[in-house]
């Protein structure tokens, strides 16, 4: 249905509607809600990694002046062992509620404890050294391969691992393993002449956004409960929030605010239900903020991983055969990214044989949680590094054997589905015309890397109104949190459907009682499906106020058209009146129009992109200079082309970061000793070029309008990219995340 | 009718088959269906009559949310593959 | 709790009051007692540079200030930035260019880049990415935000 045509409104680059509020600080984040009578509330976290918890003692701190509550997992509705459906996938609400407060064990560093609300912020901390817990400590597991030995310390006395419906003997770190499996594997290799095998080691990184995590809460003395937070979904935190409290969705408002950064960090709760039970204990509100230590240690992260990849060639670069074992921390409970990963491994290449297992396995580290294409840059810096290797050996340009090789329309990905219209092909032709894979390279450690990425996206449920003022203007409401200028790009449809300026639509993202139900901003998702619902409820608009139209000049409303902003009668009558005036008269035709739209498209349609890289190595120290950097990417049809290219340079950068420096360190006894920005050391401009962002088209056909979601696969080809540059620049294949320069002087056998 | 992609952990099941065609027009008649042909593969996919947590149903190629009496038409193609979790898919 | 002690300062051009308790730091007075939110809090350590605002000409990060330490001092924050009808160059620079995403960090890189515009109106793109090399941003890769600066300076 998406149609090539000349458009009024997309395509072109308005100032984004909260723009002004975000330039003058007025704009209220989560931390910046204030309400009268407000506490503050404080968490205290294990500071072991793995310890079972003998007794919680709060005695002084509640006798600490200042304190009004202290609540620990007593608190909680006590959590069966049972599957809770948040919309977003089901999740055992025991684990759900044992990360919010553990209750027998303590499984990472920096586990939440108990919470404190308190008259002041520093009360409530001064308070928390007050508490006495009595820990017993047990041996951390750390790390995948240490997690699967036999004798390994084991998280969960009751976790068995699972594979479909299959269910393992006895206690196990590993919590389920599935396979994929297509055509046969062994011919494939046997009709391989060159086979190259690889090990790959990538570093657990944080989503690294700038705000911390807050909420505050009040408990009305009727049962209502308010939350005020910042989230990438208002709607997931009421279910988040029912479930774990055990509380009527219904008398639960949650009021999304501002939000900083969330890149899928923001999904899951961890202080909104801390806000909630000291609210509920203190009768007060209560604003709880985490710090920016509590983030990285109380937080999920994107799981560390170790991957084994085998791919086969012919000697003319066909790809006959692909193997490869994803193993992935969960962190303290299961759930990691590994099904995503395994799904996107090699899904750029179109390969008839291939194998991929994947392992979810739990460690002693904060449960993991999504982050920008979750589980899909860890697989792509395996397979990519090993494409080029490939290209390397058969003497194959690296953007030709990809060419040779990539999937099109038509072609069936490893783990079964088979692809819709794609754009990949199109982004290695953008990457190949660009001047900067043109451009010479040669000098001495210097190098030049490729790499792609495919990222699914997804549709989900998605609900606006659009209310038409009397002006011309349309009032746009929404529920899909603004994360980077989704307010413009939904608002933009709409107004490319009414025929009036982007200006005159006002978007508003509004609380759970004001909008039908809308799933998170995430998944590459918000710009697609609320944009479609957005046009959805403007055709509705249109079709009421042709209506309005065929009232007023007396005729059918099957002779009304609208183009180009004007309702016109196209039989008999010649009349016509733009849609501004006719919003004046809806007072005489029958009151108010309210356009209205739920949405859950099944066709998101997913997106690839190509990035090309120039890097220099310094061989004395290690370290990687980003030289230059293209990046170029399907995104259907880029609504609001610089937000596009925001999104895809924010993607690299992440990607760079989590290619060069970025990872969780940590000392033997499990405790991260670098969980503060100037340690975790996440790029500055000051590491960084321009990053020159390539717009495909390839329009998806499951959008009126050709949009492809393009916030998450630009993050997944920046780590191999890096790392062919620097195969290019001085020989080493790096193997490990992040490609940091003792790691690097360390394989250069410098030290 | 509908084609079913059976996945790869329970080929023993299948006779090694890794697709084959069921009748039915749900999802729910199609497991059924293949349970008949194929003993002890719903098990696998089920418990309690609803797809199995950690399992996702694609169908052609697009996660339903509907479940068992999802619909289908004729040559959908069903995958089961593992759900993404916890908002996972949501980066 | 220690005594809180009677400041004395002034705010974007207007002498306020305010009474601090030793611990508070500049960002904690400036948004829990002067209710001016506009300046962040990402990290409380100097880590992020969201919290950056200019004391006596000189750009700080307020969460590195005692609130004590201001008495008879000048602090411009973002919210005294704008004149009433009409933004200040570098923040018309900031829309024109989509220099934001979430724009958590917005606040401070703005105030950061007047401060650097205060100094040298003209400068490289080297030097723009020095300077601006204290504030994070996760979201935008930096490239619209070096550009807005750079536009913000020719059209100052
Ligand atoms: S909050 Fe002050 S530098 Fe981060
Ligand atoms: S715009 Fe989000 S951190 Fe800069």
């Amino acid at each position: 249905m998406a149609e090539k045509k000349e458009y009024k409104v997309i395509g072109t680059r308005p100032i984004r509607h909260d723009g002004v509020d975000k330039v003058t600080g007025r704009a209220i984040y989560g931390g910046d809600f204030q309400i009268t009578g407000l506490l503050h509330g404080r968490v205290l976290r294990s500071p072991h990694a793995h310890a079972r918890i003998v007794s919680i003692d709060t005695s002084r701190a509640e006798a600490h002046p200042g304190v009004k509550g202290v609540v620990t997992a007593q608190d909680l509705p006590t959590a069966a062992d049972k599957m809770a459906d948040l919309g977003e996938g089901a999740v055992n609400l025991k684990y759900l509620c044992d990360n919010i407060l553990a209750s027998d064990k303590a499984l990472y560093k920096g586990h939440a404890i108990a919470a404190v609300a308190a008259t002041n912020p520093h009360i409530a901390e001064e308070a928390c050294e007050l508490i006495e817990v009595e820990y017993e400590l047990l041996p951390p597991v750390l790390e995948v391969r240490q997690a699967m030995e036999p004798d390994a310390p084991i998280l969960h006395d009751n976790l068995r691992t699972s594979s479909l419906g299959e269910t393992g003997d006895k206690p196990s770190n590993v919590a389920s393993h599935f396979q994929h499996k297509k055509g046969d594997i062994d011919k494939g290799f046997d009709e391989a002449d060159i086979i190259i095998e690889r090990e790959f080691v990538t570093g657990t990184v944080h989503q690294g956004y700038i705000e911390p995590h807050n909420a505050t809460a009040l408990y009305n003395p009727d049962g209502q409960l308010t939350v005020w937070c910042s989230t990438q979904g208002a709607f997931t935190v009421r279910e988040q929030l029912a479930e774990i409290l055990q509380y009527p969705i219904s008398k639960i408002k949650v009021v999304p605010l501002e939000i900083g950064g969330g890149f899928g960090g923001k999904i899951n709760v961890y202080v909104k239900p801390l806000a909630a039970l000291l609210a509920k204990k203190t009768g007060k509100p209560v604003k709880v903020l985490m710090n920016r230590a509590d983030v990285f240690e109380g937080t999920g992260p994107t799981p560390a991983s170790y991957i084994t990849i085998k791919m086969g060639a012919t000697n003319d670069g066909k790809i006959t055969a692909a193997q490869t074992s994803l193993f992935f921390e969960a962190g303290a409970y299961p759930g990691s990214p590994v099904g995503a990963g395994a799904m996107c491994v090699f899904a750029p290449y179109n390969i008839e044989n291939a194998q991929i297992d994947g392992y979810d396995i739990v460690v002693n580290k904060p449960k993991t949680a999504p982050y920008r294409a979750p589980g899909a840059t860890n697989a792509a810096f395996g397979t990519e590094t090993v494409v080029d290797e490939i290209a390397e050996k058969l003497n194959i340009d690296p953007l030709e054997i990809r060419l040779m090789n990539g999937a099109k329309e038509g072609d069936r990905r490893a783990d079964g589905p088979v692809y819709p219209r794609i754009g990949f092909i199109e982004t290695l032709e953008a990457a190949k015309e660009h001047p900067h894979y043109g451009s010479p390279n040669g000098k001495k450690y210097h190098g030049r890397g490729i790499a792609s990425g495919f990222w699914f996206n997804i549709g989900l449920e998605s609900s606006v109104t659009i209310n038409v003022n009397p002006d011309g203007t349309v009032n746009l409401v929404e529920g899909s949190t603004d994360i980077g200028g989704t307010r413009a790009s939904i608002a933009m449809q709409a107004a490319e459907v009414l025929g009036i300026s982007a200006e005159s639509v006002n978007p508003t993202v509004v609380d759970t009682n004001s909008i039908g139900y809308t799933a998170v901003t995430g998944g590459s998702r918000t710009t697609y499906a609320t944009g479609y619902a957005a046009y959805e409820a403007a055709q509705d608009v249109v079709k009421q106020m042709k209506e309005r139209a065929a009232k007023l000049w007396d005729v059918d409303e099957d002779n009304i058209q609208f183009a180009d902003g004007e309702f016109s009668s196209i039989n008999g009558k010649e009349e016509q009146i733009s849609f501004k005036d006719l919003s004046a008269r809806l007072g005489e035709t029958g009151g108010p129009v309210i356009g209205r739209a739920t949405m859950n498209p099944a066709g998101a349609g997913g997106a690839f992109a190509t990035h090309v890289v120039d890097v220099e190595v310094d061989v004395d120290t290690g370290k990687v200079e980003i030289l230059r950097y293209t990046a170029t990417q399907d995104a259907g049809k880029a609504i609001h082309p610089s937000y596009v290219e925001g999104q895809i340079q924010g993607g690299v950068v992440q990607g760079i970061g989590w290619a060069l420096n970025e990872e969780y360190i940590y000392n033997d006894d499990g405790a991260m000793t670098n969980a503060s920005f100037l340690d975790y050391r996440m790029p500055t401009c000051l590491d960084l070029p321009m990053i020159d962002a390539v717009i495909v088209e390839v329009p998806n056909p499951g959008h009126p309008y050709g949009v492809r979601g393009v916030g998450e696969v630009p993050i997944i080809p920046p780590p191999a990219a890096i790392a062919n540059a620097i195969y290019d620049a001085v020989g080493i294949r790096m193997t490990e995340l992040p490609m940091s320069p003792d790691r690097l002087l360390k394989a250069m056998g410098k030290i | 009718m509908p084609i079913v992609a059976i996945p790869a952990l329970i080929r023993n099941l299948t006779d090694g088959e890794d697709s084959v065609t069921v009748e039915g027009l749900t999802i729910r008649e199609v497991i059924n269906n293949l349970d008949n042909r194929y003993p002890g593969t719903k098990a696998k996919l089920c418990e309690d009559d609803r797809i199995r947590p950690g399992i996702g149903v694609y169908v052609n190629g697009v996660l339903t949310k509907v479940g068992m009496h999802e619909r289908l038409e004729e040559d959908t193609e069903l995958h089961f593959l593992p759900a993404i979790s916890g908002g996972v898919l949501s980066g | 709790m220690a005594r809180k002690s009677h400041v004395q300062t002034t705010i974007n051009g207007e002498t306020v009051e305010f009474l601090c308790e030793p611990r508070q730091s500049l960002l904690e007075v400036l948004r829990d007692e002067l209710h001016l939110t506009g300046a962040k809090e990402g990290c409380n350590n100097g880590n992020c540079g969201a919290c950056s605002v200019i004391l006596d000409g000189r750009l700080v990060n307020s969460c590195l200030v005692l609130g004590a330490e201001i008495d008879g001092k000048s602090v411009e924050t973002i919210e005294g930035l704008a004149d009433p009808e009409k933004l200040h160059p570098i923040q018309d620079a900031f829309l024109e260019n989509a220099a934001l995403q979430c724009g958590i960090c917005t606040p401070g890189f703005i105030m950061s880049a007047k401060a650097l515009l205060d100094k040298n109106p003209n400068p490289t793109e080297h030097e723009v990415r020095y300077w601006l090399a204290g504030n994070l941003c996760r979201c935008t890769g930096y490239d619209k935000i070096v550009r807005a600066v750079l536009d913000a300076a020719s059209a100052t």
